[in-house]
């Protein structure tokens, strides 16, 4: 059966660590990271990378759009 | 899989590289984006003349990649007037805060829908002044603490919100008035359809179309971005209920 897959990829540089974007996603992929980028924000990251669907819901809200969502249809 | 032929989400060219001014999760950025990416999808970069406002909006013009106006506080609708009329092959559309719109402009918006004017108008209701640090708009809710009204707004002092948009759809002008929000990926998805259907009929001489979002200004309401939202499905909506007031 194919499966489709998901993954994300943030600018971090631009995100703003808002974290609009985490109540969106359906699979719980993304959170905020203690870490923090150039300006300061704890910006936002995939970690739970495998249970990406690519929806495309958190790109979606981000008001920086800082996100690409790809997917893929996997075969097995 | 990271490859473009995968890509199902990316940023449209029509948004610049900078990085906005906007506070974390503020309203104005998802809007932008939407703007640029119904812009890019109708192909119409070259022909898009945008009006800026005075509020946190100002600086529109440093995000999206396409024409653009500057005008004073309110008078928008007047620049975008000239603007259409003296070049009506382009879309042409104002982008206003709800205090540059719906208190300093009120005139000019009004007689603009009034003339029907063929342009776009997206409104941002955030119900306070954002840029200049949170104080009451025309749109601050009953109740609402703002830095001018420290007890919250009262009627008696401060008169009631003021739905402007509600007024607009009365004026044969118009042609399309309705009011949409940006919170979640469904009514962000709406929004947008919203904002095409707008620059579409500003081609067909139909009159002004009017694109109401209410949106969420975290630091003016002193809420974290998430909250924000919260709070404004919970108190902005019941009284700037969301959905068409008028489509002909
Ligand atoms: C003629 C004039 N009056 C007053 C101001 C001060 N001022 C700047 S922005 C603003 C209100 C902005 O509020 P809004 O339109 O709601 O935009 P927001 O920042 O909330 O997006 C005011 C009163 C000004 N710049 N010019
Ligand atoms: S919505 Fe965008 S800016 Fe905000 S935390 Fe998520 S990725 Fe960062
Ligand atoms: S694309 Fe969908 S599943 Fe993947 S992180 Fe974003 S919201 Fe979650
Ligand atoms: S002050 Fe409010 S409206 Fe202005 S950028 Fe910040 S959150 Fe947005
Ligand atoms: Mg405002």
């Amino acid at each position: 059966m194919a499966k489709i897959k998901g993954t994300i990829v943030v600018d971090i540089d631009k995100c703003k660590g808002c974290g609009v974007c985490v109540p969106t996603c359906p699979t719980k992929t993304i959170a905020l990271g203690r870490e923090v980028n150039g300006k300061g924000y704890n910006y936002m990251q995939a970690v739970n990378p495998d249970t990406c669907t690519g929806c495309t819901n958190c790109a979606t809200v981000c008001p920086d759009t800082v996100i690409t969502v790809y997917r893929v249809k996997v075969e097995g | 899989m990271i490859k473009p032929e995968n890509a199902v989400y990316s940023r449209t060219k029509v948004l610049t590289d900078n990085i906005m001014h906007y506070c974390p999760g503020c309203s104005h950025g998802t809007v932008h984006k939407l703007i640029a990416e119904v812009i890019d999808e109708m192909g119409i970069q070259d022909k898009t003349i945008g009006v800026s406002p005075v509020g946190c909006g100002v600086f529109a013009y440093n995000y999206l990649d396409i024409d653009w106006l500057e005008a004073a506080h309110g008078r928008a609708p007047a620049l975008a007037t000239a603007a259409k009329r003296l070049n009506p092959d382009r879309y042409v559309f104002t982008y206003q805060g709800d205090g540059d719109l719906a208190s300093i402009g009120t005139a000019e918006i009004m007689h603009a829908c009034n003339r029907g004017e063929n342009i776009v108008v997206i409104f941002i209701n955030n119900a306070i002044y954002g840029m200049t640090g949170g104080q009451m708009a025309p749109t601050t809710l009953v109740g609402q603490v703002t830095a001018t009204t420290p007890y919250g707004r009262n009627v008696e002092l401060n008169g009631y919100p003021l739905k402007i948009t509600e007024l607009i759809a009365q004026l044969p002008g118009t042609c399309y008035v309705t009011r949409q929000t940006v919170y979640n990926p469904l009514t962000v998805r709406k929004a947008k359809r919203a904002i095409r259907k707008a620059f579409e009929n500003s081609m067909l001489k139909k009159g002004t179309s009017f694109v109401e979002v209410v949106g969420t200004c975290s630091s003016g309401w002193k809420l974290t971005p998430v909250e924000a939202n919260q709070w404004m499905v919970d108190n902005m909506f019941p009284e700037y209920p969301l959905g068409d007031m008028k489509d002909i």
